[in-house]
């Protein structure tokens, strides 16, 4: 049985009780990303900071999905929310690496652990190709709202 | 136990290797996807292998034995794929799948503009219609949904009635003096329905339209008899009837083939070329362009062979069987909706079906983690799950080679899915 090592108590926790789920007002941008393969959806608010940092003030987010592609989306808010968006982009290509990484022992990775966090436990979704897709829906959202936010910001 | 009605299971499940290995960790194989893509008997291997260890060669071109035997092969395994739906030879067009047989249609539909003027019934236009219905599978509403958008014409289409039936009662105005083309799936990949093609050809026929049938799902599954179910063309995939990857198979009335302009242009699809232009081929040749696909064409008569030797009137009764048995199973547990008809009527052997409070992705994790192989998703019908109003469902699809034991397995593995997340 893989199962529990796939479905973390974490993965089931930030399923049944989503943080920043529920779109909120305050936002610069907001974007909506879908999963052709299975119909998952997620729509993402983001609003950084005017300064150089652009810290990730607001983050929001609604989707409709499986448990990997909502509770990882839930988990990316927690990561991001209040982190400079240099610093916030680095977690998340961390995770991208994670998901690459075919369900590989973290140890013999060259994966920062710390800088994960929660996420760490979706290092199981890796060893199935399906669903890398579906734990990515609400990251790779992120990605495209945050380099959004900063050309609008860069233009004003 | 794997003795239904007649079909001997065990000795059909030996036909197909594949179907002793074991998933996930030694789970017994519990294959529930064969209205994606079925599994090969060893028979259909072997033909396939043979003519490329002793026939092969580029068909329809030189003179020498080997392309002799090649020709010979393609087109006996032309005759007997005919002979498998009750047509003629030179009625049958081999494509890539079925995707690329409707998508010969619809093109050479756009290209009768500019064709000569026997080509001229396949011409849509502005105030012309194409009708489809909300159950098809993306591969015959996407090429119907460009043609409209190339030729001017529009795309109306039938609805659904809750218990997963075609709602008929506008048809009459949905399907009218301006439709040039009726297109219909003959059983529906997600919710099992088997669509009534007379009431449709009728009508069809009492506007003068021209009537496609998406047969991906039927002509695996029960007889079939071209000139019984009356369309114009006829569309399936040969992957799924245990025949090889990449060939599909387009049947049309010889009439319409033979004023149809060409989709694909280029080698063995020609009569006479000239650098100023060319004239072409009769069909079949006309809509085969390039070396075909010798050997998976061959392979594909196998798999007919093998479908007849069983009877396709007991593939469809064993099927039937186990469908009842899903539904019956399924319909038992609570929290779990079956998308489609819950009685067996008029009805092939597609189940889809959400079980509350868990997503059809968790779902087949659970059943994928038991060896059961079922299809998540929307099956490439999203319009059609859009209309259930659910995002996606779980789908088990019977063949031939299940048996009640497999069907006890998908309903014990959405069990312990519930189980796992606390649903139920
Ligand atoms: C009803 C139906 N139509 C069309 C298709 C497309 O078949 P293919 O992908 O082999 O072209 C399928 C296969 O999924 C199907 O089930």
């Amino acid at each position: 049985m893989q199962l529990e090592s796939m479905y973390q108590e974490i993965i089931l926790d930030h399923y049944r009780r989503p943080h920043h789920k529920g779109l909120q007002e305050l936002y610069d941008v907001e974007v909506h990303h879908v999963n052709p393969t299975c119909g998952d959806e997620v729509t993402v608010r983001v609003r950084i900071t005017a300064d150089g940092a652009h810290v990730v003030d607001e983050i929001s987010y609604d989707g409709l999905g499986c448990s990997i592609s909502q509770a990882s989306t839930s988990v990316m808010t927690d990561l991001v929310s209040g982190k400079p968006l240099e610093e916030a982009l680095a977690v998340q290509q961390e995770f991208l690496t994670l998901m690459q990484s075919k369900g590989a022992d973290i140890a013999d990775t060259d994966i920062d652990e710390d800088l994960l966090e929660d996420a760490v436990a979706f290092v199981g979704v890796s060893r199935y190709p399906a669903r890398i897709k579906c734990a990515l829906l609400g990251w790779m959202a992120f990605k495209d709202a945050a380099a959004q936010a900063v050309a609008a910001k860069e233009q004003t | 136990m794997s003795t239904l009605l007649g079909l001997d299971v065990t000795r059909i499940k030996a036909d197909f290797p594949i179907l002793s290995r074991t998933v996930r960790d030694g789970r017994r194989l519990v294959y529930l996807d064969s209205g994606a893509t079925s599994q090969k008997p060893v028979q259909v291997l072997d033909a396939e292998r043979a003519f490329y260890t002793q026939h092969n060669a580029a068909v329809h071109r030189g003179a020498h034995q080997l392309a002799e035997e090649a020709t010979d092969a393609y087109e006996s395994a032309r005759a007997t794929i005919a002979a498998f739906i009750g047509a003629q030879p030179d009625e049958i067009v081999f494509t890539k799948n079925a995707t690329e047989g409707i998508n010969l249609v619809a093109y050479a539909m756009s290209n009768a503009t500019t064709a000569g003027p026997e080509s001229a019934r396949f011409v849509v236009g502005p105030g012309d219609s194409i009708v489809v219905t909300e159950m098809e599978h993306h591969a015959n509403l996407v090429p119907w949904q460009m043609l409209a958008q190339r030729t001017g014409a529009t795309l109306r289409w039938l609805g659904l009635t809750d218990d997963g039936r075609l709602d008929l009662s506008n048809l009459d105005e949905v399907v009218d003096a301006t439709t040039k083309m009726v297109a219909f799936v003959h059983q529906s990949n997600v919710l099992g329905t088997i669509n009534p093609v007379e009431t449709l050809v009728r009508r069809a026929r009492e506007v003068g339209a021209l009537v496609l049938v998406d047969a991906c799902q039927s002509v695996p599954h029960q007889s079939t008899d071209v000139h019984a179910i009356g369309a114009d063309f006829l569309v399936f995939s040969g992957h799924k009837m245990l025949g090889p990857l990449g060939i599909g198979v387009l049947w049309g009335r010889p009439e319409l083939l033979a004023a149809m302009p060409p989709f694909l242009t280029g080698g063995s699809m020609i009569e006479v070329v000239h650098m100023e232009g060319s004239t072409f081929a009769a069909p079949p040749q006309r809509f085969e362009a390039g070396v075909p696909m010798a050997a998976q064409a061959v392979g594909l008569a196998a798999a007919c062979d093998y479908l007849t030797s069983i009877g396709m009137d007991a593939v469809a009764a064993h099927e039937h069987e186990l469908t009842g048995r899903a539904i019956e199973g399924l319909s038992a547990l609570p929290g779990v909706r079956i998308i489609g008809p819950v009685t067996t009527e008029a009805r092939g052997g597609a189940v889809s079906f959400v079980v509350d409070g868990i997503h059809p992705h968790d779902v087949g994790q659970v059943l994928d983690d038991r060896g059961v192989e079922v299809r998540v998703g929307h099956h490439c019908a999203w319009p059609l799950t859009r209309r259930y109003g659910v995002p996606a469902t779980t789908r088990a699809t019977f063949y031939l080679y299940n048996d009640a034991a497999d069907v006890d397995a998908l309903v014990d593995a959405v069990k312990a899915a519930q189980a796992f997340f606390g649903s139920a």
